[in-house]
């Protein structure tokens, strides 16, 4: 066990410097040119060059790179080209904000995903199970953007449920939540009817049923736990998916995280922030994949640890 | 009259009449003729409240020497002041820390006396020799500064700008409330750099304690003051108490809330949660606006310092032959274009906005006539036309524009392909000599810094653009013409601004003769603003404060 855990994790520091590696070496090949979008318009040549040297934009692409990796060890991610700001504040200041939301997003599509794939489960074959199933589709294929402009101009704006995007009370919570944790409530609610269903023709529930037992005690105390569990242990994987969705979710609903940050530093060529953000997100989920994988064998005996 | 005698000390100065004219549309300000508009304070300005405006994006910084964004741009002017200022909602110069001041004959020394008592919100009194640090400051190399080069005629500035000096030469204290500046060379637009953000003047303590960090903890002289910024959530600003022009500001707090959505921001104006959608009305809603009384009886329209052009690389054949350059000016139907953005831009002829000095309205320009431009790119050599290349910014709706463009050369048997980019891909292109045939300048498009006329040439016309990384894309480069804008940017005297803007519209007739660029549209502006705002229209597009001028409107 010991052995495995320190294997991952050396190999999650090499996961980590690849990621760096790469993301650095695309954005240096970039044509677009940083020190111009600092400079603006009116910038003479001289200004450029000045601004291009101060940066150490001037140098080689293993020296840049060397400079970063070494900063980064001693905890530096280095200062935002165009807010002038430490990329390690603005991340810290809006971690939390993505944080809330992703937990939020998990509370959803759990909630929704569960009691859907139980239903469909309890109510296989018939027309509820198909049109669950079909919604849960709908669900995975539908845009973030269209479903967070619809869910606001229905919940907001028409019938004044919840405030109009923004961040502060839980109320601000919901729609956001809802609209990141839909996509994973149609996955996890065909997970959840397959493992029901499979766990439903085992011979333990036949022989639950044949001992008289009512039917509902049957689902919740003998069915459910069993199915659950290798539902749940897909969550750590879910992080990889709620890095992408915050990206767009964030900035429909206003909602200040890590995702609207990495929006708006792509748009401007702002490479340390871009950096920051890229490898805290590969962190968390390089992080989430490490913990589904020590968490199943707790789940399910039959796999084992190597 | 009492409460703004500055602006009648200008227009002493400037030896033109003290007559005052109510605040005029900024569209009306073309003409330079115009008697300059002093303004007057509104009868029916409410002073206290607060308002709510929104944007999308995080406010990079509010250091007056960095900020070079439309969103920080007007935030800075309410928490800066620089010696110069214009009056609200025109583009007419007036004195700011500045009381008055006086210019030599040969146009080559500014002496600046100041205003006495006005204080920095750290509560120290401001003085010359804040105003020399503060042109000092962003000068050196050190501070990174993108308007650097706006002081380029300061005496001096070489030796900054190359390191060799820390302070500037020409800059001169001569008491605590005078200042005089030496210029290396006469120079007309001295007056307008002096009121650009990159002019404010900022206490040299606190630039001090907090470094880099500065832009974050601004401290100036402005009508407001930075209360509080929650990264990537708000920024509050507040009313200063000890601000030193009477009356103003109105408004006793102003929220900026970050990260929302401009469809967002408009829903929530229609909820009365929003006063201002800072980012404007999304193009995708704007004709469902415009088509409801009640939202279109909340924007306000008017007029910006900016042109869309189509460049053409007149180093790259074909276009190095000006007859093919003409024929693409006949070809492009602009009134189809402006229809196509639903009429938010006026079709233009000339590389000038009607709202700059030195626009020439009875100028004619290329008429659109595919007919005669087919028939001149035959006589050229090209019967059956040729392909080329055209770049566009890969954001709504220059893509869009792009296909009209397109069409519009393929009638005339030009087969333009469209290379749709990202922003910094396509200028990166442009400022690389063999590269783009042709780019529309949508989302790139020049806006001017100030409103003078010589700040549409340089970088974008004169030869001193058409350098690897300019922002002459045509890479066009005519040295008489050269010449010629610099002799008129060196008539200093203000009595003589008319055969100015006349050398400079004979400039502008003249590239338009060698026919580098296909002048498309001028964007107009459309600000929404909730029903209880109060103030004229025209601080609502004031041509100087994007989106609003918040020193001058209040709540109703």
């Amino acid at each position: 066990m010991l052995a495995y855990v320190a294997r991952r994790l050396v190999q999650s520091v090499l996961i980590l410097l690849g990621v760096s590696l790469i993301t650095f070496a695309l954005l240096y090949i970039l044509p677009a040119d940083p020190v111009r979008q600092i400079a603006g318009r009116s910038a003479t040549p001289q200004t450029v060059e000045n601004i291009r040297r101060q940066l150490g934009l001037d140098q080689p692409f293993l020296v840049q790179y060397w400079h970063y990796l070494t900063g980064l060890v001693q905890g530096d991610f280095g200062r935002s080209y165009l807010q002038r700001t430490e990329v390690i504040d603005l991340i810290v200041a809006r971690l939390p904000a993505s944080l809330l939301l992703m937990a939020g997003a998990i509370v959803c599509e759990l909630v929704l995903g569960l009691t859907m794939g139980l239903v469909a489960a309890l109510k296989r074959g018939t027309a509820t199970d198909q049109a669950l199933m079909v919604s849960s589709f709908v669900g995975v294929s539908a845009p973030q953007f269209v479903v967070g402009l619809l869910l606001l101009y229905v919940f907001a704006v028409r019938l004044s449920w919840f405030p109009i995007g923004g961040y502060g009370t839980i109320w601000h919570l919901v729609l956001p939540s809802l609209t990141l944790g839909i996509l994973g409530a149609g996955w996890y609610s065909r997970m959840m009817r397959s493992s029901m269903v499979d766990v439903l023709r085992q011979d333990y529930i036949r022989t639950a049923r044949a001992k008289g037992l009512k039917r509902l005690t049957i689902i919740l105390r003998h069915a459910l736990p069993n199915a659950i569990l290798p539902v749940i242990a897909m969550i750590g994987i879910d992080i990889g998916i709620f890095m992408s969705g915050i990206v767009v979710v964030e900035s429909v609903f206003g909602w200040p995280g890590i995702g609207q940050l990495a929006w708006q530093a792509i748009q401007r060529v702002d490479i340390p922030i871009i950096m920051g953000v890229t490898l805290v997100s590969a962190c968390a989920i390089v992080l989430g994949n490490f913990v589904a994988d020590l968490v199943t064998p707790f789940i399910d005996p039959r796999i084992k640890l190597q | 009259m009492k409460a703004f005698l500055t602006s009648t000390a200008l227009a002493l100065t400037l030896g033109l009449a003290a007559g005052v004219s109510a605040p005029a549309l900024a569209q009306d300000k073309g003409s330079a003729e115009t008697t300059p508009a002093t303004y007057q304070p509104d009868p029916n300005a409410k002073e206290g409240d607060s308002i709510v405006i929104t944007y999308k994006d995080d406010v990079s910084t509010l250091d007056p020497a960095i900020g070079y964004d439309w969103q920080n741009w007007s935030m800075i002017k309410s928490l800066f002041d620089a010696l110069m200022d214009y009056e609200p909602g025109t583009t007419e110069l007036r004195p700011a820390l500045a009381e008055r001041y006086e210019i030599s004959d040969d146009g080559t020394v500014f002496t600046f006396h100041l205003k006495s008592g006005v204080k920095f919100h750290n509560g120290r009194e401001m003085t010359a020799e804040d105003v020399k640090y503060s042109l000092d400051r962003v000068t050196n190399p050190k501070t990174q500064s993108p308007g650097a080069g706006f002081f380029g005629s300061i005496a001096g500035y070489d030796d900054v700008a190359g390191g060799t000096a820390e302070t500037l030469s020409g800059v001169e204290v001569v008491d605590p409330q005078t200042l005089k500046i030496t210029l290396s060379r006469p120079d007309a637009t001295f007056l307008h750099v002096m009121a650009l953000n990159f002019a404010s003047v900022v206490p040299q303590e606190a630039v001090e304690e907090w470094g880099a960090d500065f832009g974050h903890h601004p401290v100036g002289t402005g009508a407001f003051k930075l209360a509080d910024w929650t990264i990537g959530q708000q920024l509050v600003f507040e009313k200063n108490e000890d601000y030193w022009r009477d009356g103003v500001p109105y408004l006793d707090q102003i929220t900026f809330e970050i990260g929302q959505e401009p469809i967002v921001a408009l829903l929530r104006l229609q909820k009365g949660e929003v006063d201002i959608p800072g980012d404007g009305i999304p193009p995708a809603k704007f004709q469902e606006v415009m088509a409801d009384p009640e939202q279109k009886a909340r924007v306000v329209e008017g007029g910006q310092l900016q042109t869309g052009y189509i460049t053409m690389n007149v180093t790259m054949p074909p276009f190095d032959q000006k007859a093919v350059r003409e024929a693409v000016n006949m070809a492009i139907n602009k009134d189809r274009i402006v229809q196509m953005i639903n009429n938010r831009a006026i079709p233009a002829n000339q590389p000038l906005p009607p709202t700059m000095p030195g626009y020439d309205k009875s100028f004619e320009g290329y008429a659109y006539d595919p007919e005669k431009a087919k028939a001149m790119l035959a006589e050229a050599g090209f019967p059956d036309g040729f392909e080329t290349e055209l770049y566009v910014m890969n954001t709504d709706p220059n893509p869009r524009i792009a296909q009209a463009i397109q069409q519009d050369l393929s009638e005339i048997g030009i087969k333009a392909s469209i290379q749709s980019l990202a922003q910094a891909n396509v200028i990166s292109a442009g400022g690389a000599k063999d590269q783009a045939p042709m780019i529309w300048s949508g989302g790139m498009a020049w806006i001017a810094d100030f409103p003078d006329p010589s700040n549409f040439y340089g970088p974008i016309l004169g030869c001193a653009g058409a350098v690897p990384g300019g922002w002459n894309w045509s890479w066009y480069c005519n040295e008489d013409l050269d010449k010629q804008a610099a002799e008129a940017d060196s008539i200093v005297d203000p009595a003589r601004q008319d055969e100015r803007a006349k050398m400079w519209s004979d400039v502008y007739a003249k590239v338009m003769a060698d026919a580098p660029w296909v002048p498309v549209f001028n964007e107009q502006r459309f600000t929404m603003k909730s029903p209880r705002m109060g103030g004229a229209d025209n601080l609502y597009v004031d041509p100087v404060h994007i989106p609003i001028n918040y020193d001058y409107v209040y709540v109703k």
